[in-house]
């Protein structure tokens, strides 16, 4: 609670940053936002050559069923390693003028969520196409991207505190996602491994995003009561965790740029 | 003056940095050093037992030779570092300058940068609105309003920082080395609005190398050498001398002694006097050397 009225305390910071981040990403590039959507539909397009064309997958509505992982994952990936490096990008800052540490953070984070709801944007269309029934249930998407942000939130609050003490460990998770991605369930169903492993699909907070989305958007249905939780539960964790590594070294970082 | 408002006090401030193995050796030499027990921490004390205390409109001096602890203790004054040992307290806004154009965005045009600045130090987007024209008039960036800030000159980067932050009218205002700044003209031209600020109430912290300034402007000082305070005091002009004369010769101890510090300019001066003569009375006799020669030919 401290954190929300400490936010609209530096509202106009934040704002700023949210600004400075967005400016600094499309700058460069002649296509700007363009490229936010079309780089999650070039990497869906492959996925969809490679697993219908060389391993002959043939599911009833196999592009919706990727396209779910890879919009869920890819924002995860991207709003980590965003993430990650927030606190020592804005080392210039924090180390001449006092300012709250996780404001970078989440300004990052809204900038990879504006990402994310453009590529939502392309996700329904593609949903269109694909004979996806839209029903009433899809407002409940609402939740799992809420909790999905916290989770990132809370996930890069601790990568980018532990980036400030040791810089190795940007590669350490880019190996970790790539785990994360093949145990993600992105382009194949879960449903013929064994008991053990789908227990252990259970434990991935990443797939449990992505399995929601499925359930509402393939089945048309809600997840169970204990899914809400669970999602809820894991995002809270991360944000806490995450919180007390920076109230406990707020004014250590200093020492480490 | 003994019911001015106390804006700002320290006490026994210590500040300790660590140095040695802990940062920038990775999580793998890190594991390697612990186990073979060749991981080495050192404590550097940057303040120890820093004392003073200035109030409502008092003009703050601090002076000391490179790496006495100048810099870290105005981190420890704007908060953002904590002091290791003792208590700072602070009443009102405080508008910290350090490192001028640092902590600028390289991308960003000269009014977002301004903007950004701005809402750093706690403004908010109503003041900036109505504080922006001046700003940028003072600075005289009206034609690079809309440039990125790369391509901007240091002076001009600097113009701006100083800009902003005397104009956000702060109550307690810390600069460090910044009237070194920009072009004769603009030297003046923040001097002047520094007397301005400081008259209008403002509490002002300055760290200069420029003894001129120091002596011109602050009425208080406080001598730092090596993290240690030598002394803290109004006799502003004493402490200039006493810190030149140990500048001219560093064999003897730094320490606050305005006497023996007089004596020594004084002695300094006779002898520099007496060189000038002798060397004055050997180019008069190589003169008259000269003229008998020529007087010979």
């Amino acid at each position: 609670m401290e954190m929300f009225s400490q936010l609209q305390k530096h509202k106009f910071l934040f704002e700023e940053l949210v600004k400075r981040d967005f400016k600094k990403k499309y700058k460069r590039t002649i296509l700007g936002m363009g490229w936010s959507m079309l780089m999650p539909l070039l990497t869906l397009l492959v996925m969809k050559i490679v697993f219908e064309q060389f391993f002959g997958r043939n599911m009833n509505h196999y592009t919706t069923y990727l396209f779910c992982g890879n919009l869920l994952f890819s924002w995860f990936s991207e709003s980590t390693n965003h993430g990650m490096m927030s606190l020592f990008n804005n080392s210039g800052i924090f180390t001449k003028v006092n300012v709250p540490k996780y404001l970078f953070l989440v300004a990052g984070s809204i900038q990879t969520l504006i990402n994310f709801a453009l590529t939502l944007i392309v996700f329904f269309f593609f949903c269109w196409l694909d004979d996806i029934q839209f029903t009433w249930r899809f407002v409940m998407l609402i939740y799992p991207i809420f909790t999905m942000m916290l989770f990132s939130i809370g996930i890069g609050l601790i990568l980018s505190a532990f980036f400030m003490f040791f810089r190795d460990i940007e590669y350490l998770w880019r190996v970790f996602l790539l785990l994360l991605m093949y145990g993600s369930a992105i382009f194949y169903p879960i449903d013929g491994f064994s008991q053990k492993m789908q227990l252990m699909f259970a434990c991935n907070p990443v797939y449990r995003h992505i399995a929601y989305f499925r359930e509402i958007v393939l089945k048309g249905s809600i997840p169970s009561v204990e899914t809400h939780l669970v999602l809820a539960g894991v995002a809270v964790l991360a944000v806490l965790i995450g919180a007390l590594i920076y109230k406990n070294n707020n004014t250590k970082f200093l020492y480490y740029v | 003056m003994s019911d001015a408002k106390v804006m700002l006090t320290c006490k026994n401030v210590s500040i300790r940095y660590k140095v040695g193995d802990f940062k920038n050796i990775g999580l793998k030499e890190w594991v390697m050093r612990r186990l073979t027990g060749k991981f080495k921490v050192v404590d550097f004390w940057a303040n120890r037992d820093v004392s003073f205390s200035i109030n409502e409109g008092d003009m703050l001096g601090i002076i000391g030779t490179n790496g006495a602890g100048k810099s870290t203790l105005l981190k420890a004054v704007s908060g953002i570092m904590m002091p290791t040992k003792g208590r700072i307290e602070r009443k009102g806004k405080i508008s910290a300058l350090l490192e001028l154009a640092s902590g600028f965005d390289a991308d960003l045009t000269v009014k977002e940068n301004a903007y950004l600045r701005g809402a750093m130090l706690g403004y908010t987007r109503d003041f900036m609105d109505k504080t922006y024209p001046y700003i940028i008039d003072f600075s005289e960036l009206a034609e690079f309003e809309d440039r990125p800030f790369k391509q901007l000159s240091s002076g001009m980067k600097s113009r701006l920082a100083f800009a902003i932050a005397s104009l956000v009218k702060p109550e307690i205002l810390i600069l460090d080395e910044v009237l070194a700044v920009g072009d004769g003209a603009f030297k003046a031209k923040s001097e002047a609005k520094m007397r301005e600020i400081i008259k209008g109430g403002a509490t002002t912290i300055l760290v200069s190398h420029s003894l001129g300034q120091v002596r011109d402007m602050c009425n208080k000082i406080l001598w730092l050498e090596k993290g240690r305070q030598i002394v803290f005091t109004d006799d502003v002009e004493g402490v200039c001398n006493c810190y030149e004369d140990y500048l001219k010769n560093r064999s003897i101890p730094p320490k606050y002694d305005p006497v023996a510090a007089r004596a020594r300019i004084a002695a300094r001066a006779a002898e520099k006097a007496q060189k000038a003569a002798a060397s004055k009375l050997v180019a008069d006799a190589e003169k008259a050397n000269v003229d008998n020669l020529k007087g010979v030919s």
